[in-house]
């Protein structure tokens, strides 16, 4: 969790202009961080070189527009690095 | 090229998409209303269409690899350049590489050129999203036929 903490905050920092000293596990990516959609494809796309996995974007964004999931259950730093954590799992397996 | 109607690409020349790549024609008619206003005494391609050819060649290539189940949308324009101005009656060749095949999203990169010569490039975001209505599927799928990127039977 905490290597990929670091570099999710690190991708965040770079490509939000974010100080990466703001960047905490509590951050909301979205409402702290200022990660609007469409940044959010590029740190998608950065995540997924880094970790070599596919972040489901579209299927987060359809669940919470949905109504079927909460935006902090994916955009909380924590959250989200806990997710990603799981898709390298997978990945690995 | 029907620009009036964003009917950018006449014909797939190839697609690859084992490779991810896609080059297609497009020849840019003597006559458009779009001459009219750009520019007067001296048509040119606005700057904006060739990018939406590159657009819609990278989102050929996205559309093929979803199999045409899902409808491409140009998110992002990333280090477009424009190199040098295109005159009616010039035959153009668009090509695209998938650079990363995301869940939802695809980054590409893009040029255009006529005669071997460079005439822009640019790095594409495109999201891909269920189709809307079956019209756009089927006018989509009748574009896809008509160029070529559909070869049934």
């Amino acid at each position: 969790m905490s290597s990929t903490f670091d570099t999710v905050a690190d991708i965040i920092s770079d490509i939000g202009d974010v100080e990466r000293e703001k960047i905490t596990p509590d951050s909301h990516v979205i409402s702290d961080l200022e990660i609007d959609s469409l940044d959010f494809l590029d740190v998608a796309f950065s995540i997924d070189k880094e970790f070599d996995i596919k972040v489901p974007v579209e299927d987060w964004m359809t669940e919470i527009n949905d109504g079927n999931a909460d935006a902090e259950e994916y955009f909380l730093m924590k959250n989200l690095c806990a997710k990603i954590d799981e898709l390298k799992s997978e990945k690995a397996a | 090229m029907r620009l009036e109607y964003f009917e950018m690409i006449d014909r797939v020349e190839s697609i690859d998409l084992d490779a991810g790549k896609i080059s297609v024609h497009a020849y840019v008619p003597k006559d458009s209303t779009v001459f009219e206003g750009h520019f007067p005494g001296y048509p040119l391609v606005p700057g904006v269409l060739l990018i939406e050819a590159m657009a819609q060649a990278a989102g050929y290539l996205i559309l093929a690899n979803e199999k045409f189940e899902r409808m491409t949308f140009l998110a992002a324009v990333k280090e477009a350049k424009l190199r040098t101005f295109v005159l009616p009656e010039t035959a153009l060749i668009v090509t695209s590489e998938i650079e990363h095949d995301g869940a939802g999203y695809t980054m590409s990169k893009a040029a255009i050129t006529a005669d071997g010569k460079k005439i822009c490039n640019a790095k594409l975001t495109h999201r891909t999203l269920p189709f809307e209505n079956d019209d756009l599927k089927g006018h989509v799928l009748e574009r896809a036929r008509v160029t070529g990127l559909l070869n049934e039977g």
